[in-house]
């Protein structure tokens, strides 16, 4: 019960704080001092008391996307288990519900994006889109080869794989393969660097900032709030993989977690800050990369 | 009287109920109303009949002797059969009451008698199908469905677009029923009789198995419209009154599916190659299927090879099904089957949806193009909202039902991962089905996002010469339960499963049958509950935001965007522009062709550019073949001399060469 509650405080109130470690990790490499480690918060906040301008053009799904892609992405949270915990909910074929629970976050954020009639938020729809196409069935083969390794269909189990399968070092290849993939992965789902660039609204070459250009206000708010969210549980699935670990101690555990959520922050502004963003139609060739990553862990593993 | 006989007389009552308008005026309001009506009473009779022989503890059977020459009348309904009964006995009323809007006879005074003889001649002719139990009887039920089918494809005979389509169609449906009589005429040399009874074990040789595998799968395939046997299913589609096209893609479509499903029942367990075979042939069509819907700016083609797609996922559950009998694996079997066999139900739910939608639309804009709509959605706001809820189901994202047929089989292709572990025949590859479905989501994502914001959303693209509202309830009536019944299968699985499940457990031996339950191996009571919580919670979340926003939003101002000045309605991202980097990644396969103007000048002259994706395998490989025939073949007309005394002759020397032939027959 504790362990569940710690659970969904940790998922309602940790994904702010992943971005201003980024934050703080990518101003550090520049040079700067850098916002406050706790902006994204004030940020928020901020946001919710604001008044919203609503284009004449949108429609209600304009309103109501940002809150269908939260819910769906918090229900996927709960699916996701945190460190060597269990999640709060898990049952045979949670996994595929998670998958398309992102699916629907992203047929929302795009129908949105379109709603407002204007081209630029046209392209990055299309572009979310279209990328998605190479992005799911890498996250499929990563599914795959988990499911592999654990023999279950339960998201839980199967991501507590590594941790709980004796002598998973001898399919060390096929994990190894599957993290890379899963890193690009959530590089990608999540729009950072070399994919996406967060920080600027007004280039053609973006993809999710300029699909939300039209929010503001609360809906803003609410759009920032849930990609953090996703950035917090996409970080969680990855960590299941390359830091397997237990101590046996629950509350050394929770805070080792959350050490390793900061890590893995520090991690994406490491690279932020250490790359540039790849041209749009190389974009293709890093997801067809992640596929093949996570395709050729699944052919060590079937053989 | 019994449920069976119930339908037959359902089928009658569905298959004459067009023909009292024909006594009345061609402009008869009236007598298109008593035509729905009889298709009500018709359906209402069946979907009886169904309830009472499924709640009977036996299937059902008759055979009586008929005067013709070959065969019985048999007929007979197990679970099998009324999975297929519900769809044929919904969508076509459905539909009817939806015509009665949509294509008012008023309106249509050429055509609109012929389209309600058709229509419920189609209509009854599918029931005869799925409740035949003797191969003629299902001919003879098959070619009344395709000829009438026929017809309503070309209502609008005077347009050759819709004449073009009628006959490519033709053509492909009776090359279908000429595999079919190879395949039945095969049969009754094995086992004996026309009867649709199943073939012993030791019957066939593995080579006569395949041969039946082939005949079956090309011969039902044409009318499913399975990839590459499609190049007819676009431009039927697309040139069928809404309607009429929502019964075909809904229902029409699915008695190849059935053919498959049966046929298979009756076959002993197949080769592993061939469940392989039916995997690829299905990731095939649903992958590419989707790529061609998002290359078409036309909506009613882009539904139709939405179709496509729908018709490979449910071709893939069939395969993992077939694998799963070869290899002894119920689980298999009931989650493929049974995710095919619900896929297709709602499949006929959801598309019917959108076409019917889609007809609303045309009758707005008055055009198939959707790079000329856009912004429908504040004009009507529940045609938009069901096509929004349409488009949600047929992406398979939860809270819809799409999500939990294509759950089933993922299930499936999941657990085929585990086989070479307890031993036996591994096919760990099947598993591979589950990256072509994520891979068939994630695109269908994009092709409905597409569809429905170009449609609905943002601002009309070309004037519009009437201010365009939501129909009135005749027309959003049906719309409105179809969308229901996709809420419904997606909320509470767990109701609709156990027909289901008796269905899919023909495919197995009888102790396997009652070992195999599918709620046992997956939790659809969670799926339904969390579908519930998804739709409160988001429900719940957005009018407490609309609350929050009533007195903090500043309104009647336009898009920013970055703060584009003049933004005008052409700007907009259109549909081939949205479309276009995944038809770029697919150009292997669309060939898309594209005019574009050479820019030279440092201040050129007003260009045009066009870009299209015609059906690559109709345009490039069936109509140069037919072309290439068309210029052979004439020379076989030097026979053909127009003189009747010609023709006796032909008729006495054949006569003579028959004899001859009896007689040396006779003798050896």
């Amino acid at each position: 019960m504790r362990d569940i509650f710690i659970h969904i405080a940790l998922l309602l109130g940790m994904p702010p704080l992943l971005l201003g470690v980024i934050n703080k990790t990518k101003a550090l490499f520049a040079g700067r001092k850098g916002p406050p480690l706790l902006q994204p918060y004030y940020d928020l906040f901020k946001l919710t008391r604001k008044h919203v301008v609503i284009s004449e053009v949108t429609t209600w799904v304009f309103t109501a996307a940002p809150v269908i892609t939260l819910t769906a992405l918090l229900i996927a949270g709960i699916l996701v288990p945190q460190g060597p915990f269990r999640a709060p909910l898990g049952f045979t074929g949670d996994l595929i519900l998670f998958a398309y629970l992102l699916g629907l976050g992203r047929f929302f954020t795009t129908t949105a994006a379109l709603d407002t009639g204007s081209a630029f938020e046209g392209m990055g729809a299309a572009r979310e889109a279209t990328f998605a196409c190479m992005s799911e069935p890498a996250l499929f083969f990563a599914l795959l080869v988990l499911a592999k390794m654990s023999g279950s269909l339960v998201l839980g189990d199967l991501l507590h794989a590594p941790l709980v399968t004796t002598g998973w070092e001898a399919e060390a290849a096929p994990l190894v393969l599957v993290a890379v993939g899963l890193f690009i992965l959530l590089l990608a789902e999540n729009c950072r660097i070399p994919v996406d660039d967060p920080n600027t609204h007004l280039e053609l070459t973006m993809i999710h900032e300029v699909m939300v250009l039209d929010h503001s206000g609360p809906l803003l708010g609410l759009v920032l709030y849930g990609a953090a969210i996703k950035l917090f549980v996409l970080s969680s699935v990855f960590l299941h993989i390359v830091a397997p670990f237990q101590s046996g101690r629950a509350g050394l555990d929770w805070l080792a977690f959350v050490g390793e959520m900061l890590g893995v922050a520090v991690a994406i502004g490491v690279v932020e800050s250490v790359m540039a963003r790849l041209q749009m139609r190389h974009v293709n060739y890093l997801l067809i990369a992640a596929i093949l990553f996570c395709g050729f862990g699944f052919v060590l593993l079937v053989r | 009287m019994t449920g069976l006989w119930l339908i037959v007389v359902a089928a009658a009552v569905l298959a004459f109920s067009g023909l009292p308008a024909c006594f009345f005026s061609r402009r008869s309001c009236a007598a298109q109303r008593l035509s729905a009506a009889l298709m009500i009473l018709g359906s209402a009779i069946g979907g009886y009949g169904v309830f009472l022989s499924l709640s009977a503890p036996q299937n059902e059977a008759v055979s009586l002797p008929w005067t013709l020459p070959w065969g019985r009348f048999s007929i007979g309904l197990d679970a099998l059969s009324a999975v297929f009964l519900i769809p044929i006995l919904l969508v076509p009323m459905l539909g009817a009451i939806y015509g009665l809007g949509y294509w008012r006879q008023a309106d249509h005074p050429d055509n609109g008698r012929g389209l309600g003889l058709f229509y419920g001649l189609l209509a009854g002719a599918m029931l005869m199908v799925v409740v035949a139990r003797d191969s003629v009887l299902l001919l003879m039920a098959w070619e009344v469905m395709a000829v009438s089918a026929f017809f309503l494809a070309t209502t609008e005979n005077e347009n050759a677009a819709v004449r073009r389509a009628g006959w490519i169609y033709l053509v492909a449906t009776h090359s279908g029923t000429l595999c079919l009589f190879a395949l039945f005429v095969l049969l009754k040399k094995i086992t004996g009789s026309f009867a649709l009874s199943a073939v012993e074990t030791g019957a066939l040789s593995p080579t006569l198995t395949t041969i039946l595998f082939l005949l079956t799968l090309i011969g039902f395939g044409f009318k499913a419209g399975v990839m590459p046997l499609h190049v007819w299913l676009p431009g039927a589609h697309a040139n069928a009154p809404s309607h009429v096209s929502a019964v075909m893609s809904g229902v029409m479509l699915k008695m190849g599916i059935y053919g498959i499903v049966r046929l298979i029942a009756l076959l002993p367990p197949l080769e592993t190659w061939h469940g392989g075979l039916l995997l690829a042939l299905g990731a095939g069509a649903g992958i590419l299927g989707i790529a061609f819907a998002i290359g078409q700016s036309d909506i009613k083609r882009l539904l139709a090879y939405s179709s496509i797609e729908n018709i490979g996922i449910i071709v893939m559950g069939i395969g993992l099904a077939s694998l799963g009998r070869t290899l002894h694996r119920a689980d298999f079997v009931v989650l493929g089957l049974g995710g095919a066999l619900l896929h297709l139900w709602n499949h006929s739910l959801f598309k019917s949806l959108l076409f019917l939608n889609s007809g609303v639309v045309i009758h707005a804009t008055h055009t198939r193009e959707m790079n000329r709509m856009g912004g429908l959605a504040r004009h009507m706001p529940v045609t938009s909202t069901l096509f929004l809820l349409g488009a949600v189901a047929i992406c398979a994202l939860p809270p819809f039902n799409g999500f939990v047929s294509e759950w089933l089989m993922y299930l499936g292709f999941f657990g085929s991962l585990q086989v070479s572990a307890s031993g036996g025949a591994a096919w760990p590859t099947a598993a591979l089905g589950a990256i072509a479905l994520a891979a068939i989501g994630a695109l269908a994502l994009a092709c409905f996002v597409n569809a429905l914001s170009t449609t609905f959303l943002g601002v009309s693209r070309q004037p519009l010469a009437h201010e365009p509202h939501d129909p009135d309830l005749s027309q959003l009536g049906p719309m409105l339960l179809l969308a229901a019944g996709c809420t419904i299968v997606g909320c509470a699985p767990q109701y609709v499963m156990p027909l289901i499940q008796q269905a899919a457990s023909q495919w197995l031996d009888a102790d396997a049958a009652s070992a195999a339950s599918l709620l046992s191996y997956v939790p659809l009571r969670w799926i339904g509950g969390i579908a519930l919580v998804l739709l409160g919670a988001a429900g719940i979340g957005f009018l407490l935001l609309r609350l929050r926003l009533r007195t903090r939003s500043v309104c009647g101002v336009g898009t920013w965007s970055c703060g584009y000045a003049r933004p005008t309605s052409r700007m907009q991202y259109t549909s081939t522009s949205f479309g276009q980097m995944i038809v770029a990644l697919f150009a292997w396969a669309l060939w898309p062709q594209t005019k574009a103007p050479k820019i030279q000048a440092p201040l050129p002259s007003a260009g045009f550019f066009s870009t299209t994706v015609p059906d690559t395998l109709l345009d490039h490989f069936v109509l140069p073949f037919f072309r290439w025939t068309g210029r052979l073949l004439p020379r076989l007309r030097l026979l053909q001399q127009g003189r009747v005394q010609i023709y006796l002759l032909y008729i006495v020397v054949m006569v003579l060469l028959l004899l001859i032939w009896e007689t040396i027959g006779n003798k050896s």
